[in-house]
């Protein structure tokens, strides 16, 4: 009995998902293509691979790269985006002295209480405040960026396919409309207010190419180029983004090393323990 | 119950004897996992999954006990709160890793055990209880591990409630009440997070208790083992302990090898990068994908798209909740004699065919809902309800078992010297 209705409820839900089968195949044959082909389907490109430091099960931080990334950050990314996950004295592990991480902190003015009055206010950062945008709301940030809120940057590289190498190829991504695209797809057009970048989603963003060649002059004397700086801030967002990346590996390769012994040791004693009831032709 | 052969406890210490007079745990863990278990002595590998189903639940209950020291529950700070594990808890990375590839280790070990069970066929008689038990556990580990994942408060925790409770919302007239009444409001938020929560701490103790009755289930027949011939004498067994705590102990390392690498070194490889954006409500991400182990699951419910009679959004609901509720009448609808897939060549094909049927569901769950990957889910989805509800059944009134061993025994041994005196007769011995 319980067979027979097994068969019947097994033969419903066949019949209905060949239906659903029969459909979605013939409109496949109509209309001749699996997948409508659109612009951002043919165009939109996958990162391009990006060398870091901190890439692999080896990586670790290149401190230099990372300071020269903070200054980028500081320069040119935080005119708009904010990093709030990421506090003044986190920069103590790019390197920084706690004078200098006090300095960094001072130049930045963060909102504040009065203590006399308990007006809103401003005051100079200290090192437990957090790297906050611009912006005191984000109703503000919207209205001065068109509408769309700049992200926050803390956890860019894990938000992102491929993190880092999608941070580097959009900032460097930026071109005109390839005259290939305009032939094959002559309606595609960017809107107003949004620049052709090859390796966003839409293929239209609204951020204005940011870097330009000498735009910030580096300390360690590293020519900045556009390239470098995309490079360097990537590098800095993946620290941002994951500030205990080098000390996991670091564990992860004691904890593997570890276990890799246990394991061996625990070969050994079950084929002790199995031995005497091992049978003699399967000698281990 | 044991078998007649089984050691009996005997404590030696006088603060022992004490203790199992007045309360005989020791005697209990004895019976359960040590030396007066009795296991049949051919189990491979395969029997490894339940010792490290076990251990990932401890794993997950610890890690996620200290987790929830730092959480908060609360749709305001909830992502910042983990951010905050992330990065000013001590080892608080730590922590949070290994409870998230935690969980997909569980479900690893978990997929295992059950295809372990699919193919030595260990949900038959008399161990219908325990496959109804395991099943039982399958179901509160995925709502488990579902909730767990809303916790965090990112885009795909979000999107991912909103897109599951929505499922009862197909439901017949109570459907919209239903899914509101769930959520606590109209969409996922605060009340639903709160829940969430809660429900996430409470179930990992209802699944610690049904692991119980499971173990309970099993040491009334005893454990089964790859040719299927039910234990005729003790010559057929191993105690539990020091045999197969060894051969688990070595089968843990290896576990926890892969695990750790997974840890340390790939921690959101199997997660999305959409939950490292803060859940909004107001901007829905291209693709809404669950968690890899929901994968095969989700593409029986995305394969349904036509209506016939029911609305299709209903026959995905229905066709999803079907696809595990299935696996609850096996031991009924495979009616062979003969367990181990083994001796059963006919079962033994269609059983990597199933293998092969749930690897396509599993891609086609976790591939854009475009095509080709909608048709070859719904190839997969009518193969996968003809496998468990018309195959089974048929292949096991219609199959030729090959030749079974007499005894374990004579299976690892080549002879089995019971077996020339005769099934009733004593030993000299």
């Amino acid at each position: 009995m319980i067979r027979l209705i097994g068969i019947i409820v097994g033969l419903a839900f066949t019949f209905v998902v060949l239906l659903a089968f029969i459909f979605g195949a013939s409109n496949v044959i109509g209309q001749g293509y699996l997948v409508e082909k659109t612009a951002e389907t043919e165009f939109h490109e996958h990162p391009k691979h990006l060398d870091l430091q901190s890439n692999g099960p080896f990586g670790t931080f290149d401190l230099q790269q990372l300071q020269r990334g903070f200054q980028v950050y500081t320069e040119v990314c935080a005119a708009c985006h904010a990093l709030k996950h990421v506090a003044f004295r986190d920069l103590a592990q790019l390197g920084y002295n706690e004078a200098e991480v006090k300095a960094i902190a001072a130049a930045v003015q963060v909102p504040g209480i009065d203590p006399n009055t308990g007006e809103a206010t401003t005051r100079p950062g200290t090192p437990t405040d957090y790297i906050v945008g611009p912006y005191p709301n984000d109703i503000a940030a919207a209205a001065a960026n068109g509408g769309k809120i700049p992200p926050d940057l803390s956890l860019m590289t894990k938000a992102r396919h491929d993190g880092a190498a999608y941070v580097y190829s959009l900032l460097t991504g930026y071109s005109d409309v390839p005259p290939a695209l305009t032939k094959q797809f002559p309606e595609f057009e960017v809107p107003t207010g949004g620049y052709f970048n090859r390796y966003f989603a839409s293929l239209a963003i609204g951020m204005p190419p940011p870097l330009t060649d000498d735009q910030v002059t580096y300390a360690d004397g590293t020519k900045a180029t556009a390239d470098q700086m995309a490079k360097d801030v990537s590098a800095f967002l993946v620290w941002a983004a994951e500030p205990n990346l080098a000390k996991r590996h670091q564990t992860g390769w004691a904890v593997v090393g570890f276990l890799l012994f246990a394991t061996i040791l625990a070969w050994f004693a079950k084929q002790q323990v199995w031995a005497a009831v091992k049978p003699k032709h399967e000698k281990a | 119950m044991s078998f007649p052969w089984a050691n009996q406890y005997q404590p030696k210490a006088p603060f022992m004897r004490w203790l199992d007079e007045k309360l005989p745990l020791p005697r209990l863990v004895y019976n359960s996992v040590g030396a007066g278990y009795p296991v049949p002595r051919n189990l491979n590998y395969a029997w490894n999954f339940g010792v490290l189903a076990g251990f990932a639940l401890v794993l997950q209950i610890v890690t996620g006990i200290v987790l929830a020291m730092h959480y908060a529950a609360n749709a305001g700070v909830a992502f910042d709160s983990v951010e905050h594990i992330m990065r000013d808890v001590n080892w608080g990375w730590a922590l949070r890793y290994a409870h998230a590839n935690g969980a997909s280790f569980f479900f690893v070990v978990i997929y295992l055990h059950i295809f372990r069970g699919f193919f030595y066929s260990s949900y038959k008689a008399p161990r219908e209880m325990v496959w109804l038990l395991g099943v039982v556990i399958f179901l509160l580990l995925m709502a488990t591990a579902f909730m767990g994942y809303v916790l965090p408060w990112g885009q795909m925790s979000f999107w991912g409630a909103k897109v599951i409770t929505g499922l009862f919302g197909a439901i017949p007239l109570v459907g919209e009440p239903l899914q509101v009444w769930l959520l606590g409001g109209f969409a996922p938020d605060n009340a639903a997070l709160n829940r969430f929560f809660s429900l996430h701490y409470l179930l990992p103790f209802v699944i610690a208790g049904a692991v119980i009755l499971h173990i309970w289930a099993l040491h009334i027949p005893g454990s089964s083992n790859p040719t299927g011939v039910e234990v005729k004498s003790e010559s057929d067994t191993v105690p539990f302990h020091p045999y197969y705590t060894a051969k688990d102990g070595f089968g843990l390392g290896v576990a926890l090898i892969l695990y750790t690498i997974m840890v340390f070194f790939l921690p959101n490889y199997l997660g999305h990068p959409d939950n490292y954006i803060p859940a909004n409500p107001m901007a829905t991400p291209a693709h809404i994908v669950p968690e890899w182990y929901f994968w095969p699951f989700y593409a029986i419910l995305r394969a349904f798209t036509a209506d016939f009679i029911l609305d299709a959004k209903l026959w995905g609901v229905l066709a999803m909740f079907a696809s595990i509720l299935v696996w609850f009448f096996l031991p009924w609808l495979d009616r062979s004699p003969v367990r181990s897939g083994h001796y059963r060549p006919l079962f033994r094909k269609f059983f990597w065919v199933l293998v092969v049927d749930m690897a396509v569901l599993f891609y086609c769950g976790g591939a854009p809902a475009e095509e080709p990957y909608v048709m070859a889910s719904q190839l997969a989805t009518a193969y996968y309800f003809l496998h468990f509800l018309v195959i089974l059944p048929i292949v096991s009134m219609v199959e030729r078992p090959e030749p079974l061993p007499y005894s374990i025994t004579e299976a690892v041994l080549g002879s089995d010297h019971q077996a020339a005196l005769g099934e009733n007769a004593t030993p000299a011995n």
